[in-house]
C-alpha cells in the first residue's frame, strides 16, 4: 500500500524545505523527498532576494525592482506578497543566525573575490563585515587556501569605493594539514582547538593575526570558522583580538551553505514534516488530471507515495530537476513542458557573462504555480512548482537565487496545504 | 672573436620553436618572434596524436616512415611530453578487407610495428570497443602533449641563448636590393620573460637569414616579401569528452573519413576530426553539426560515446601545402609531407626561406632539414644535435616515481604533477611551501602555477596549456579566480582581475560547443558560482557608477551583538546531524551528486 501524506514536496533544497513548511503552517500533514544532497553546498549561505533588475544596480530596495521583471517572472506570478511570505517563513525557520531582516533594505556584502554584492538576509557571522557599514576592515588568508587571496580581496573592495580602508595579509595556519586539505579541515581543527606547537589552534591563530592589526576595527577570515562550534570559534578569536571577527562566504565546499541546509532540517523536523532521503522519484501514476502517486526508485525496487497535493521543487539544471540533450531540455519526473529555442546554440550567448537562455530554462507557472503545457493549461489540477525548476528567472545575474525559491516555495506550499486540508 | 651568424625565426609554434633550438644549440645567433603566446596558432590546436605513421601507410609512405622514425626519436628525447598508449585501427563489418590488408602491408613496408588482433584480443585491450568489430591492427601510435613540448623546445633554445619574442607580430618583412635582410614587428600587448617591447612598438629586426615557419600564415608573411607560398589552411574539428573513454588510440580502419579517430590525452580523449579548406587561418565557421557529426560517428567505434558528457570543442588549422600545379581537390588527399622553400632558388629572394606542410610527429626532423639549410646557406658547420640530448624535463626518468612522500602530496596528484614535469619535478615541486592545490579536476598545485607564470606573465591562458590547469570536467568553474589569485602579489589587482576575466571567456567559447546533459549542469553551476557567488558580471569595481553604501543595510539592528559572542538562539543550537558527511564535501566541483 501507498505511504500517504496531504502533500507531497519532492526535493532537498530551500524551495522544498520553505513548500514544506509552508504546507505544515496550513496544517497539513507534509512529506519531503530529497534524493541526494541539496546544491546548498555549492551555495554562499546568502540569501539573496534582488539586486539588479532592468539594468538597475545594485538595489538597495530589492521591492522596487519588482515591476522592471519581464513578463512570466516567477516574482511577477507570486507578486510582493509573495516574496514577503517566503522570507516570513525563512526568518521564522533561521531565527537568530540569520540577519537583515530588521530592514526591507538589501545589505553590500563582500563575496570571497572581493566584489560586493546586494543581499537580504546573512549569516550572523558575516554580518559584522557588512561592505555597506562603516569600519576599517582588516582580511586574513592563509598561505594553503586559494580560494581566498585577503590582499587581492582588500584592493578589490577599495576599487569598488567602500567608504572604509580595506588591508588583506596571507597568514600561515597554526596547523600544517596535506597539501590538498579542503576548509572543512581547517573548520575542524578550529572546532576541536586541536594542540599546536605554541598553544592551540585558536589561541595561536590569534596571536598570529594581532600582530597583523594595525588600528582596524573588524577582522574577516574566509567563512571557515569552526563547524559545530562555529559560534564559540568567532567569540574566542573576537576576545583574543579585542574586535569583532566576521567571515566572508565563499564557493564550494560551503560552510555557510551546509549550515543552513541543516538548520532548514532541523525546521523542517520541528514542524513535524516527515523526511524521506535518499532515493529519487522517477514516475508517478494520474487519473482524472490529477497526480495520485509519485514512484520512488527505492534501491530499484519502486514505491509509490500518495497525496493529495504534490509540489515539484527538484532544482534547476544544476540540481537535476531539469535534464537535456543535443536537441531538447525537459523535466524528468512528470515531463513538464520546457520551452526552449530549437537550436541549441541559442540556449547561451557568446558573451561568458551575457544574458543566456539556459538561465531562464524551467517550467512555466500559472497563477497558482502549477506547470503548464504548451497550450497554458496545467498539466495536473495538483502538481505546483518551487524553485529553480520554475523558468524565467535568471537567478545568478539577478541575485534572486534564494528569493525565488523562498517565494515559490512559500506559496506553492500555502496552496497545497490550504488545498489539501480544506 | 667573430661573431655568430644570427637566424631570425617567425612562428612559436612546434616547428619554430625546434628550429630555434636546432639552430641555438649549433651557436648560432637566434631570435624567435611570434604574434601571440607560444602555440598560438595551429600546434595548440591539434589532438595530440603521437603518430606511429599507420595513419599514412596506404596513402603516402614518405610521410609513415618519417612518422615512425621521430615517434621513436620524441620517445627518446621529450618522454614527459609523451605517452606511449598504443594504437588501434579498428575494423566494422562494413568496412572493406581490402584496405585492411593494404594497411597492414603499408605498415611493414614502412618499418611500423603491426600486429592483427582479432574482436577479442581488441576489445581485451579497449572494453568499450563496439561489439561488431570485425578485428584490428595494433599499431605504436601514442599521445604527446604539444604545449608541454613547445615550451620545452622554447626553453632549451634560450637556455642555448636564442632570444624568444612572444607577442611581437610581424608586420613587415625588409628586402633590401632584392634581399631578405630582416622583418619589422609589432610588439603586442604581453607579459613574461619572452615579452621585451613596448604595446605598439614597432622594431626593425635585422639578421643574416630569415625562416618563416608560421603554418597555415605563411602565405601572408609570403605576401610580405612579395613571393607566393601557396598554404591551403584546412580545419578540423576536435570534441573533447570528461574521461578516458579508451586508453588507446583508436582508428577507424576505413581509407578516408571524417571522425576517424579517438585520442586519449591526459584526463580526456579527444575525437576527430575533419578536413575541410578554408580561405582564412583565423576566421571560419565553428558549428554545430561538426560535434554532432563527431559523437555520431565515432559512436560506431564506441557506442558508449552516443551519452558520454563532452566538455568542450575547439578547431584547428592544418598547413597543408603542395607544389603549384599540383592541383588536389580534396584537402584529405593533400600530402602530409613538408616542403622548404627557398625563395633564393624559387623566388629569386634569397634569404629568406619558408618551411610548410608536415605535422607535429615530425616537427624535429623538420626542424632539422631547414637548420642544415640555414646552416649550408650562412657556412656553419655544425651537427644537429637534438636527436640525441633530451628536452628540459626529460633528462632523468628516475623522478617519475612516487612523490606522495617527497612532496606531501597524496599519490594521484603527485605522480599527476611528476608526469607533467618530469625531470624539473624536484626542482618546480620544492620551490614553494605550502604547495596547496589550485585546480582539483587536474591535479595542479600552486608549484606548478607559479613555474608556468614564470613564462607567462599574466596570461593565465599560457599557465593553462602549460599545466592543464581549467581544462578538467569544471572547465576552471573552480579554479580560474584561483589561478588568477596566483598573479597576486607580483601583479597588482586590476590585472588579476582582467587576468580572470580573459581566461574565463577562453574557456566559455569552447564550452559553448557542449552546453547540454551534464555538462550544460556544470555550466549552470559555473554561471551560478561566478555571477551569483563572486558578482562578476555585475562587479562594482568594474563600472562606472558610484554606489550610495548609505542607502544599503548597515546591519544597525545586529550592532549590539557584532561582538560574535554567541547569541544562543535556540535553533542554532538545534543538532547539526549531518556534520559527519562533510568529509565528502571535500569532492571536487563537479555538478551534484555527479562524481
Amino acid at each position: 500500500m501507498a505511504i500517504t501524506d496531504d502533500v507531497l514536496v519532492i526535493g532537498g533544497g530551500i524551495a522544498a524545505c520553505t513548500a514544506a513548511l509552508s504546507a505544515a503552517e496550513m496544517g497539513a500533514r507534509v512529506r519531503l523527498l530529497a534524493h541526494k544532497k541539496s546544491t546548498l553546498r555549492q551555495a554562499s549561505g546568502l540569501v539573496d532576494v534582488l539586486g539588479y533588475a532592468g539594468g538597475d544596480g545594485p538595489l538597495s530596495d530589492p521591492y522596487a525592482g519588482l515591476d522592471a521583471l519581464p513578463e512570466g517572472h516567477p516574482y511577477r506570478v507570486v507578486g510582493e506578497d509573495g516574496v514577503r511570505a517566503g522570507l516570513q517563513i525563512f526568518d521564522e525557520a533561521v531565527g537568530d543566525v540569520y540577519r537583515g531582516g530588521h530592514t526591507d533594505s538589501n545589505a553590500l556584502v563582500m563575496t570571497h573575490g572581493g566584489a560586493v554584492k546586494p543581499t537580504a538576509r546573512y549569516p550572523e557571522s558575516v554580518a559584522p563585515g557588512l561592505a555597506s557599514t562603516s569600519g576599517d576592515t582588516l582580511l586574513v588568508g592563509f598561505a594553503g587556501l586559494t580560494d581566498f587571496d585577503a590582499p587581492v580581496a582588500a584592493d578589490h573592495l577599495a576599487a569598488a569605493g567602500v567608504p572604509f580602508s580595506a588591508r588583506g595579509v596571507t597568514v600561515e595556519f597554526p596547523k600544517r594539514f596535506r597539501a590538498d586539505a579542503k576548509v572543512t579541515r581547517f573548520a575542524k581543527a578550529l572546532d576541536r582547538d586541536e594542540e599546536v606547537n605554541g598553544g592551540t589552534v585558536r589561541s595561536v591563530l590569534a596571536d598570529t593575526v594581532a600582530e597583523e592589526i594595525d588600528g582596524e576595527s573588524r577582522v574577516g577570515f574566509p567563512a571557515m570558522l569552526g563547524d559545530d562550534h562555529d559560534e564559540e570559534v568567532r567569540a574566542e578569536l573576537s576576545d583574543r583580538l579585542g574586535v569583532p571577527v566576521f567571515e566572508v562566504p565563499t564557493g564550494p565546499p560551503s560552510l555557510l551553505g551546509l549550515k543552513l541546509e541543516d538548520i532548514l532540517f532541523d525546521a523542517l523536523d520541528e514542524a513535524g514534516v516527515r523526511i524521506s532521503t535518499g532515493n529519487p522519484a522517477v514516475d508517478f501514476e494520474a487519473a482524472d488530471g490529477r497526480v495520485e502517486t509519485v514512484i520512488v526508485d527505492q534501491k530499484s525496487r519502486p514505491t509509490p507515495y500518495s497525496a493529495e497535493q504534490v509540489v515539484l521543487a527538484t532544482g534547476g539544471l544544476v540540481g537535476k530537476g531539469l535534464d537535456s540533450d543535443r536537441e531538447s531540455v525537459t523535466e524528468p519526473v512528470f515531463g513538464c513542458h520546457v520551452p526552449h529555442p530549437e537550436d541549441r546554440y541559442d540556449w547561451s550567448e557568446p558573451e561568458a557573462f551575457g544574458d543566456h537562455a539556459f538561465a531562464r530554462f524551467g517550467v512555466v507557472p500559472d497563477d497558482e504555480l502549477r506547470p503548464t503545457d504548451e497550450d497554458g493549461e496545467p498539466h495536473f489540477e495538483n502538481l505546483r512548482a518551487a524553485g529553480g525548476v520554475v523558468g524565467g528567472a535568471d537567478v545568478a545575474r539577478e541575485k534572486s537565487a534564494s528569493g525565488v525559491s523562498l517565494a515559490t516555495g512559500a506559496v506553492a506550499g500555502r496552496l497545497a496545504g490550504e488545498e489539501a486540508t480544506r | 672573436m667573430k661573431k655568430s651568424p644570427s637566424v631570425l625565426v617567425i612562428g612559436g609554434g612546434s616547428t619554430g620553436t625546434g628550429i630555434a633550438r636546432d639552430l641555438a644549440m649549433r651557436g648560432l645567433d637566434v631570435t624567435l618572434v611570434e604574434k601571440g603566446n607560444l602555440t598560438h596558432g595551429t600546434t595548440g590546436r591539434m589532438h595530440g596524436l603521437l603518430h606511429s605513421g599507420g595513419r599514412y601507410a596506404v596513402s603516402d609512405q614518405p610521410s609513415a616512415k618519417e612518422c615512425i622514425e621521430e615517434n621513436r626519436v620524441l620517445r627518446r628525447i621529450a618522454g614527459h611530453c609523451v605517452e606511449m598508449t598504443g594504437g588501434l585501427f579498428v575494423q566494422r563489418p562494413e568496412d572493406s578487407d581490402e584496405y585492411f590488408e593494404q594497411k597492414l602491408e603499408g605498415c611493414r613496408e614502412c618499418g611500423i610495428p603491426a600486429e592483427v588482433l582479432s574482436a577479442e584480443e581488441a576489445r581485451e585491450i579497449e572494453p568499450y570497443l563496439a561489439k561488431d568489430i570485425k578485428r584490428a591492427i595494433k599499431v605504436p601510435d601514442g599521445a604527446v602533449d604539444p604545449f608541454r613540448l613547445c615550451v620545452a623546445n622554447a626553453a632549451s633554445a634560450a637556455e642555448h641563448g636564442a632570444r624568444i619574442e612572444t607577442h611581437s607580430e610581424v608586420t613587415d618583412v625588409l628586402v633590401e636590393d632584392g634581399e631578405v635582410v630582416g622583418v619589422e614587428v609589432t610588439h603586442q600587448t604581453g607579459t613574461g620573460p619572452y615579452v621585451h617591447g613596448e604595446p605598439g612598438e614597432v622594431e626593425e629586426i635585422r639578421a643574416d637569414y630569415v625562416v618563416n615557419a608560421t603554418g597555415a600564415w605563411a602565405g601572408q608573411i609570403g605576401d610580405f616579401a612579395g613571393v607566393d607560398v601557396e598554404v591551403r589552411p584546412s580545419k578540423g574539428v576536435m570534441t573533447i569528452m570528461n574521461t578516458r573513454q579508451v586508453d588507446t588510440v583508436v582508428n577507424r580502419c576505413r581509407p578516408k573519413g571524417d571522425a576517424d579517430i579517438i585520442v586519449p590525452h591526459e584526463t580526456t580523449c579527444i575525437l576527430g576530426t575533419t578536413d575541410e579548406e578554408v580561405e582564412d587561418p583565423e576566421d571560419y565557421p565553428e558549428e554545430g553539426w561538426e560535434v554532432d557529426l563527431m559523437i555520431e560517428t565515432l559512436s560506431e567505434l564506441v557506442p558508449m560515446l552516443a551519452d558520454a558528457r563532452t566538455i568542450r570543442t575547439f578547431w584547428g588549422v592544418r598547413p597543408l601545402y603542395e607544389p603549384p600545379g599540383t592541383g588536389t581537390e580534396d584537402p584529405t588527399d593533400i600530402t602530409r609531407e613538408f616542403f622548404l622553400l627557398d625563395h633564393a632558388d624559387r623566388d629569386d629572394l634569397p634569404g629568406m626561406t619558408s618551411i610548410v606542410g608536415g605535422k607535429l610527429t615530425t616537427y624535429r626532423m623538420m626542424a632539422e632539414q631547414i637548420s642544415d639549410h640555414v646552416c649550408e646557406k650562412l657556412d656553419v658547420e655544425a651537427e644537429c644535435r637534438t636527436a640525441d640530448v633530451p628536452l628540459p624535463g626529460s633528462e632523468d626518468f628516475t623522478v617519475l616515481r612516487d612523490y606522495m612522500d617527497d612532496f606531501g602530496l597524496r599519490s594521484p596528484i603527485g605522480r599527476r604533477s611528476a608526469q607533467r614535469l618530469g625531470s624539473r619535478a624536484d626542482e618546480v615541486l620544492n620551490s614553494v611551501d605550502p604547495n596547496p592545490v589550485v585546480c582539483e579536476c587536474e591535479a595542479v598545485t600552486r608549484a606548478e602555477i607559479q613555474d608556468a607564470l614564470d613564462t607567462a606573465g599574466t596570461e593565465l591562458n599560457s599557465v593553462r596549456i602549460q599545466t592543464r590547469a581549467s581544462m578538467g570536467n569544471c572547465q576552471g568553474a573552480i579554479c580560474c579566480h584561483r589561478m588568477a589569485n596566483e598573479l597576486a602579489p607580483e601583479y597588482d589587482e586590476e590585472t588579476v582581475r582582467a587576468s580572470l576575466d580573459d581566461l574565463y571567456q577562453e574557456r566559455w567559447k569552447g564550452e559553448r560547443h557542449a552546453m547540454w546533459g551534464t555538462q550544460l549542469s556544470q555550466t549552470a553551476l559555473k554561471h551560478l558560482l561566478h555571477a551569483a557567488t563572486m558578482n562578476r558580471d555585475e562587479d562594482p569595481a568594474a563600472g562606472d557608477a558610484d554606489i550610495d553604501f548609505a542607502a544599503f543595510d548597515d546591519g544597525d539592528a545586529s550592532e549590539d551583538d557584532t561582538s560574535g559572542v554567541a547569541s544562543g538562539g535556540a535553533v542554532a543550537d538545534g543538532g547539526r546531524r549531518r556534520t559527519a558527511d562533510r568529509a565528502s564535501d571535500d569532492a571536487p566541483g563537479g555538478v551534484d551528486g555527479d562524481n
